[in-house]
């Protein structure tokens, strides 16, 4: 029981990273109807910027991750402005390939810049470097502060998509991008918008990877970044709710099954999951099925 | 208010619409009507900005709107209610209003105009916490024409209103569209329904495979033989 409670707490460590980058995912699916592969190396880019924010400028945990966010929000939006906006009428394989180029692009231009080698977050100091016993678990602050910082972006996100002008254009664009047009929405500047908001979550989770796991390097954005792929198509790819449910689900799955069963398996239950999503409810948990859902 | 010169729209090679020009004054309903594929979605579409025009200008007011965006028409005072109403179907009725009002700040002026739809169409009250792609094809036409009115325009595109509704409904939406006009809002109205159409109207044109090839005053129009032949079903 102790072991079991543990493993569940580990698995909301991880699977608020693979949320937090899911999110970002799903939302660009949603607005554009693209697989955004370049968002995995946002991801990367926001833990260097941590990294070097810490390191070289010694600044504490809550600017890094803040400045980490405004940098990876405008790489995001020059991606889309400068990738994907020439080609918004293109065949859908063009986007996607691009796609896949500026992915490699930025993950071997990172790799130029500050060498293939793996770094190491500084360690952490004060209540970060603390560690609770609860019962027979132990939970280290960090995992409390992941948590933490994945609620309140979540919190923050909700409202954001709720309740603003700009969440409300990006809804209607999403829903349909001809009938927002005729509300007078601005299209390209809603767009920008989403990728601006999911790469800020993207490099909010690669801070945490790098304090939470301690080590980075150019390539690391590859396997979460299609976990967290597989994270958005299982909770339904374009819903903001699914992908969070998803990155927990897929958390939950690989730490159980490293701990339960062999961690050699892990990433093979996870891509079997997509595969079976994929078969059995393509729209996903949360989708309706169907009509092609935003 | 509303002039259009000229209009040619290509869709790749094929010629859509063939220098078409037609004009609406302050006030009026003006309806443009034509068998299926004649291009009169073509031609809103064009009008709102949705697509662009080879050749042609579109005047509003009397500026030239022909290269502004949807939302600087929207601006202007135009709203499309577009073919298939188009909703947002999975935000509620309420929220589908409010977007209508997108780019208004006039707060008040906005709730004012909310309860003037909500009078207009009671059943979107009913409705307001719905998902608007839950509702059935009538409300549907209702809300797509509330939301169009929520921006206040100067002048409504209507395209097919009447499109797969019962007759008892497409009756009722017409009536609507006569007290929304009586109440200030000039109209044009694109219609397959001509014999509708050409009651509530004061003038029409006549729209075949994207030319013009008959315009006059809808009175005169219904006694034509040769509209009576080919739109009102008569012999
Ligand atoms: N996106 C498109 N690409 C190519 N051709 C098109 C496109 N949209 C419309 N057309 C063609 O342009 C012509 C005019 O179409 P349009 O939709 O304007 O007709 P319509 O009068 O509105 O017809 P309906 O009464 O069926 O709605 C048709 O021949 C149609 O096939
Ligand atoms: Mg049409």
């Amino acid at each position: 029981m102790g072991q079991f409670l543990q493993q569940i707490f580990n698995s909301i460590s991880i699977g608020s990273i693979y949320a937090l980058i899911a999110l970002g995912y799903t939302m660009v699916y949603g607005i554009i109807r693209l697989i955004n592969f370049a968002h995995a190396s946002v991801y990367m880019l926001g833990a260097y910027i941590g990294y070097f924010a810490m390191t070289y400028f010694g600044l504490g945990f809550v600017p890094s991750i803040l400045l980490a966010m405004l940098i990876c929000m405008i790489v995001g939006v020059l991606i889309e402005k400068i990738a994907y906006k020439p080609l918004r009428n293109a065949a859908r394989i063009a986007v996607l390939i691009t796609a896949i180029g500026v992915s490699m692009f930025i993950e071997y231009g990172m790799m130029f810049l500050v060498k293939a080698n793996v770094r190491s977050y500084p360690p952490m100091s004060g209540f970060l470097a603390k560690s609770f016993s609860v019962g027979a678990m132990t939970i280290t602050a960090q995992q409390i502060l992941i948590l933490a910082v994945t609620i309140i972006l979540m919190v923050v996100l909700q409202i954001v998509v709720k309740t603003t002008r700009t969440g409300k254009a990006m809804r209607a664009v999403s829903q349909d991008r001809e009938a927002a047009e005729l509300m007078g929405i601005d299209v390209n500047s809603t767009i920008s918008f989403t990728f601006a908001i999911g790469s800020a979550l993207a490099g909010a989770a690669g801070v945490l990877v790098g304090v939470y796991y301690n080590s980075i390097n150019p390539l690391m954005g590859m396997l979460p970044g299609l976990k967290a792929f597989v994270a958005a198509v299982f909770g339904g790819i374009g819903l903001i709710p699914g992908a969070v449910l998803g990155g927990y689900f897929i958390g939950a799955v690989e730490v159980f099954v490293a701990g339960y069963g062999n961690s050699m398996y892990r990433d093979a239950v996870v891509f079997a999951i997509l595969i079976l999503v994929l078969i059995l409810k393509p729209a996903g948990l949360l989708g309706k099925s169907g009509r092609e859902k935003v | 208010m509303l002039e259009i010169r000229e209009l040619e729209v290509y869709y790749g090679v094929i010629r859509a619409l063939k220098k078409i020009s037609l004009h609406v004054e302050k006030g009026e309903i003006v309806t443009l009507i034509g068998a299926n594929g004649a291009g009169k979605t073509t031609a809103l579409r064009t009008i709102s900005g949705l697509l662009r025009p080879t050749s042609g200008s579109i005047l509003l007011n009397g500026d030239d709107i022909t290269q502004a965006s949807p939302r600087e028409r929207v601006r202007k005072g135009m709203s499309h209610v577009p073919e298939g109403r188009r909703m947002f179907p999975d935000m509620s009725v309420l929220e589908n209003l409010e977007l209508g009002a997108f780019l208004r700040r006039d707060k008040e002026a906005i709730e004012e105009d909310l309860m003037r739809v909500y009078e207009r169409f009671p059943v979107l009250y009913e409705r307001r916490k719905q998902m608007a792609g839950t509702l059935s094809g009538g409300e549907q036409q209702m809300l797509a024409i509330g939301r169009a009115l929520m921006s206040r325009p100067e002048v409504l595109l209507l395209d097919e209103p009447s499109m797969g509704l019962a007759p008892l409904l497409v009756q009722e939406i017409f009536n609507m569209i006569r007290t929304i006009n009586e109440s200030g809002t000039t109209v044009l109205l694109v219609e397959q329904n001509a014999n509708m159409a050409l009651q509530i109207a004061s003038r029409a044109y006549v729209l075949e495979t994207g030319s013009i090839v008959l315009s006059g005053e809808a009175k005169e129009l219904m006694e034509s033989e040769e509209i009576k032949k080919a739109y009102l079903g008569g012999n």
